[in-house]
């Protein structure tokens, strides 16, 4: 219960939870369920996209071109349904996880077949995917009028009160936690990431986990993409220039360590709630939505002293008395 | 039973590893040197109007802002660094430029604050890394959002469009006009004063990193940055030393980037932090340290930048453009490997 | 006799340069606990590679059960029953006790599903059977070094190890400590396990083991039961000619004092070490690995921070803030971890040689080359330094040679006081005597040389006095003209004296 208590996920959400109560005060009206349904269903794609982006950070690696294939994805969904409205929703849907899967699967075997950093790869491929949109394009964009209908209305529908893309993140939130807490192959994260060397003599393919982070992480951004689409209403090269580095700020903030091996499904979460909260919250406070990016990044810088002081490794132990001392605080 | 101890002898020990053509040909900067030549070459065949003196004069002005701060980008990367909050300075200190030109400084105290802005900026960079020893990528990712973040809440929507025309000139006019000699091929062509800048840095950074004790000293930390410290190097020192450069050089790009375009907003040079980066990498940085040289990314910039300039003459929009560099980094970088796979595995 | 669980026979393992093991045979019997004893680079960690399938054989072959079987990765070796308890832990920190007992076969449920219930309970099964009442869903970076241990013993059980492998679980330990784990040794032992044993500490090995294995230069130059041998049997065995005939020890007249430290102390790593050291004296500093000898000498060497204590260089006090100040000063430290701390391998031997000075090759601005050129060659022929040319990169060289650079690098600093870290750690036997004979040779041109070094034979060969350290502190100082070996090992370990 204590470790509980003391967890850096359980301090963060005592943080936030002050934090809307304290908006709330002040403006009653940003805790209504309405304005907080708002702010989760524009947070919705930022939550898998941090969780996604949490599994490639376990491995030692970073996925810049997230974004990029969001962009990608979403376009290519937005072309299946401008030229075959007839085609089934799903499908639709699909063909953007699909896309993003195949993207992300060509980073992962850069990264894990040929042993380039992650940086370097997801940085060209970054670049290509984004310039792919104009080359099928054209440099046209898909607007809401030519997209179908059923492929906008989804994500605004509700359901028991709650919209779609809310219901999305919670299955997908509730499926990486399953995946990484309860199978050996998401366990396998942590460990190649720990100790690579140790997950060797465990008998663990760094090369197979690495790839399959990048795919994850290819196929949650394809998801993402048609989310972002549809709800947006228009697909073109620009959509969300630049959010890869709002993901990884996510990730960040939720004590994902950029050295690997450390980080967990609420923490993420809890990463990316701030960064909603703090965007929605702004308008409701008066507040120039301008301030949102210096306190993302004052946020950010924060959360890396904090974990940092926290992972600190101690001093190597020789003296006698300070062994004792040691021990008696561990 | 113990082993006999070897004899004594002298070993003739060479100066220096024996030359081989091979070896030469696959060195990075030939590699580079042989696509620069393709890129003109192409270029020059597909559009009478690129090996025009003035259009490829205006084309090195689109490049060297963030030439300028690849230079430093290459120091950084060579020991283990990166600066991702580049882009955000050149927005800062443009955007401080911008105030203190209304508040009517002239063109030399701009390009001074400028650079002082980017000073500070490196200082609480290199700070954060070297003192409070935090790894420099998230720390330049949280940088990158605080220092834009404050140029959006100080200016909003707004964009600044006062600068004073000495500065404009110093951005927009050739600081070496085209001086004809009456000779047909001798001349000497329009420079612009961000290109000469560069070209001087370029020279002034190759000399540093491969002719100096303190060039030498920051291979030995891209290398092995413990056994440097055992040697004696001051390893914290240099590296915080290299993000103060990092800053005043980005500093430095945001005066001339405000200069060029005579106007700025807060999402100025969005971006340029990643192409920034590519230069560097495509230059033949090792992102692991230790391995790099000017010549390669001097080479790298001309082949991005000419890449870029000959694609928008055949009206290609830059993002296309982003397709060929993007594919062209990850290129350069997987086939030695898969070479070198298909050589041990066959 | 009965069979044993697990032979080796005729086992050899080269690496380039070095042939690590020649012609290995040994045979591990159910419930007993074989020490294999040895110098530092004897073969010790290379038997423990090669039977936790890490390296493979060059030669010979290994049986499990009278079954001959080939071990081609660390997993193959665990499935057929061999654990090994490593000296520095190979686990997750950052993950609990249960998981880094279950790594790599976690139990699993209905759907593929790990099993925490089960994995937890069993970890706590596991851990009770070894009476460590350590929690098992604690994350194992909150524990101790000796609770890692068990955590290790208990992954082992986990596996149903057969032949369990201790390469120094001690090392780290308080004697409270070794006590509890050697009432685990003694417990898998009676449930019939083959345990492997391996300590530098005599005292340990005499009370726990059965059986001794004696390694020199990878052969096998004796075993039997521990108690057919007295501990100065075992340590010629191990050294294996009288000390003074593989070291002539050279004749140099020792000067005036060069070196004065007086109480130099740090938190936690070492406290009051004082001694003097004069010109063309070697002073050997003896004791077990992580004794505190290296950390002393780093906080000497301006590395990491000292709390007390005053240096002294020609009678005049200095202040070492960092490495670069302890070099202008004179002093020079040779470390102890080549790879990650002495060489830098991907440069060139000239770029190494030059590193540490070089200011000194520096005309009007610019490096020369030529200056470069001369001091490399001046000292890669002094020390004999083998290679195809000047510019060759470290990594290419074999480990007797990159030692001989960064000795060199060290040279080039013309320092008046050298500190020698472990110089001979894992280099080859021709290059060692090479060392040797170039340590001599630095104390006959007037260097004061500060030799650390847990071979003893190496200490006793080459110093003309020796300080013992232990816990962090110096324990005593012998003298060339009356000491002994048991003594200095008894003052290492703590061991009885009578015992030798």
């Amino acid at each position: 219960m204590s470790a509980l208590l003391k967890s850096r996920e359980f301090i963060l959400a005592v943080v936030l939870a002050a934090g809307i109560a304290l908006i709330g005060i002040y403006q009653p009206v940003f805790v209504e369920w309405d304005n907080l349904s708002d702010m989760l269903t524009e947070t919705s794609v930022l939550f898998m996209m941090a969780l996604a982006q949490m599994v490639v950070i376990l491995t030692r690696g970073i996925d810049l071109s997230v974004a990029a294939n969001l962009a990608l994805s979403g376009f290519l969904a937005a072309l299946v349904s401008q030229y075959y409205p007839g085609v089934p929703l799903v499908l639709m849907i699909l063909a953007g996880v699909l896309s993003g899967l195949v993207l992300g699967m060509v980073n992962g075997a850069l990264v894990a077949v040929l042993g380039i950093p992650s940086i370097v790869v997801t940085l060209g491929t970054l670049a290509v995917y984004r310039g792919m949109i104009i080359i099928i394009a054209g440099g046209d964009q898909v607007n809401a009028s030519e997209m179908g209908v059923s492929f906008q209305a989804f994500p605004k529908d509700v359901f028991l009160g709650v919209t779609t893309p809310i219901w999305i993140a919670i299955v997908v939130s509730i499926l990486f936690w399953v995946f990484l807490s309860l199978t050996r192959t998401g366990r396998g994260f942590y460990a190649v990431g720990g100790n690579p060397i140790a997950a060797r003599y465990c008998g663990i393919d760094q090369g197979w986990q690495e790839f399959l982070a990048y795919s994850i992480s290819g196929a949650v951004s394809g998801l993402c993409g048609y989310l972002w689409v549809a709800r947006y209403g228009v697909a073109y090269s620009e959509i969300a220039n630049g959010y890869e580095l709002t993901v990884i700020a996510a990730c960040v903030i939720g004590g994902v360590s950029i050295g690997g091996g450390v980080g967990t499904v609420p923490g993420a979460l809890l990463g990316a709630l701030f960064l909603g909260i703090v965007n929605t919250a702004l308008p409701v406070l008066q507040i120039t939505p301008f301030w949102q990016m210096a306190i993302s990044g004052a946020v950010i810088l924060a959360a890396v002293v904090i974990n940092a002081r926290a992972e600190r490794r101690p001093d190597k132990l020789i003296l006698p008395e300070a062994r004792r001392l040691g021990r008696a605080r561990p | 039973m113990s082993t006999p101890l070897p004899t004594e002898e002298r070993y003739a020990v060479l100066d220096r590893a024996p030359r081989r053509l091979g070896a030469t040909l696959l060195r990075w900067d030939v590699i580079l040197l042989i696509l620069l030549v393709l890129t003109v070459a192409v270029n020059a065949i597909v559009s009478p109007y690129f090996l025009d003196v003035y259009n490829l004069a205006d084309a090195t002005s689109n490049f060297s802002e963030k030439a300028i701060i690849a230079l430093a980008m290459a120091l950084l990367i060579l020991v283990r660094d990166i600066d991702l909050s580049v882009a955000a300075i050149i927005a800062l200190a443009a955007m401080v430029i911008g105030y203190a030109a209304e508040a009517g400084f002239g063109a030399p105290v701009l390009f001074a604050v400028g650079i002082g802005v980017g000073i500070l900026c490196g200082v609480f960079n290199g700070f954060l890394v070297t003192c409070v020893r935090l790894p420099s990528i998230v720390v330049t990712i949280g940088t990158m959002s605080l220092f834009r973040g404050l140029t959006q809440v100080i200016l909003g929507d707004q964009a600044l469009t006062h600068y004073p025309q000495g500065f404009l000139n110093l951005g927009q006019n050739y600081f070496i006009p085209f001086v004809k000699t009456g000779i047909r091929w001798l001349f000497i062509p329009p420079v612009p004063l961000s290109f000469l800048i560069f070209l001087v840095l370029a020279a002034i950074f190759g000399i540093v990193l491969h002719k100096t004790a303190v060039g030498r000293q920051l291979f030995a930390i891209g290398s092995n940055p413990v056994a440097a410290r055992f040697s004696g190097i001051p390893v914290d020192r240099l590296r915080f030393i290299l993000f103060v450069l990092s800053g005043a050089l980005s500093g430095l790009g945001g005066a001339l980037l405000a200069a060029r375009l005579g106007s700025m907003r807060s999402n100025m040079a969005f971006g340029w932090e990643l192409d920034i980066v590519t230069m560097v990498i495509l230059g033949g940085v090792s992102i692991a340290g230790g391995v790099g040289s000017i010549l390669g990314v001097f080479l790298a910039v001309l082949v991005l930048g000419l890449v870029t300039f000959g694609m928008s003459l055949n009206n290609i929009p830059g993002q296309v453009v982003s397709v060929y560099t993007g594919a062209l980094l990850i290129a350069v970088i997987a086939i030695p490997r898969i070479f070198e796979r298909l050589r041990r595995g066959g | 006799m009965p069979d044993p669980i697990l032979t080796l026979s005729g086992v050899s393992k080269s690496f380039p340069g070095v042939r690590a093991l020649r012609g290995i045979t040994l045979a591990l019997e159910a419930g007993r606990v074989t020490a294999i004893v040895g110098e530092n680079g004897a073969g010790k960690s290379t038997i423990v590679k090669v039977l936790t399938g890490i390296y493979r054989p060059d030669e010979g072959e290994v049986t499990v059960r009278g079954e001959r079987r080939e071990f081609f990765s660390p997993r193959d070796a665990w499935a057929a029953g061999i654990a090994a308890i490593h000296q520095e832990t190979v686990m997750f920190d950052e993950l609990s006790v249960a998981e880094n007992i279950f790594m790599g076969h976690m139990p699993t449920a209905s759907g593929n599903l790990v099993n925490w219930h089960e994995m937890r309970e069993r970890a706590a099964e596991l851990l009770k059977r070894i009476d460590a009442p350590i929690p098992s869903g604690l994350p194992l970076k909150r524990l101790s070094v000796a609770q890692k241990h068990l955590v290790e013993i208990a992954r082992a059980l986990s596996h149903e190890a057969q032949v369990v492998i201790m390469d120094e679980p001690t090392a780290a330990l308080s004697a409270n400590e070794i006590d509890d784990l050697f009432r685990i040794v003694a417990q898998l032992k009676a449930e019939g396990r083959a345990i492997v044993f391996i300590s530098h500490k005599f005292d340990e090995i005499f009370r726990i083991a059965d059986d001794f294995v004696c390694l020199r230069d990878g052969e096998k130059v004796g075993e039997g039961p521990i108690a057919s041998v007295t501990e100065a049997e075992l340590v010629r065995m191990m050294v294996g000619r009288p000390v003074d005939q593989v070291f002539p020890k050279r004749d140099v007249p020792i000067g005036e004092v060069v070196l004065s430290v007086d109480g130099l102390s740090n938190a936690t790593e070492y406290a009051d070490i004082s001694f003097d050291l004069r010109k063309g004296e070697i002073l050997g500093f003896y004791g077990l690995v992580g004794a505190g000898r290296t950390e002393a000498m780093q906080g000497l060497f301006g590395i990491t921070p000292t709390t007390r204590g005053r240096v002294l260089l020609d009678g005049k006090p200095l202040s070492i803030r960092s490495p670069s100040d302890a070099i202008r000063a004179g002093i020079a430290y040779v470390p102890e971890d080549r790879q990650d701390q002495g060489a830098v391998l991907p440069l060139g031997i000239r770029e190494n040689v030059t590193l540490a000075n070089l200011h000194k090759y520096v005309r009007g601005l610019f490096l020369s080359r030529a200056a470069e050129k001369e001091e490399t060659r001046r000292f890669g022929r002094r020390l004999a330094i083998k290679a195809a040319n000047w510019e060759q990169r470290l990594a290419e060289l074999s480990g007797g040679n990159q030692q001989k650079v960064v000795i060199a690098k060290w040279l080039a600093t013309r320092p008046k006081v050298i500190i020698l870290d472990e110089p001979t750690k894992g280099i080859d036997i021709g290059s060692k005597a090479a060392v040797h004979d170039f340590i001599g040779e630095l104390a006959e041109d007037g260097l004061a040389v500060v030799l650390i070094s847990s071979e003893l034979p190496e200490v006793m060969g080459l110093a003309d006095r020796v300080i013992v350290m232990k816990e962090g502190r110096m324990v005593e100082e012998f003298r060339r003209s009356r000491w002994s070996a048991e003594e200095i090992v008894g003052a290492a370990t703590g061991a009885r004296k009578e015992a030798a």
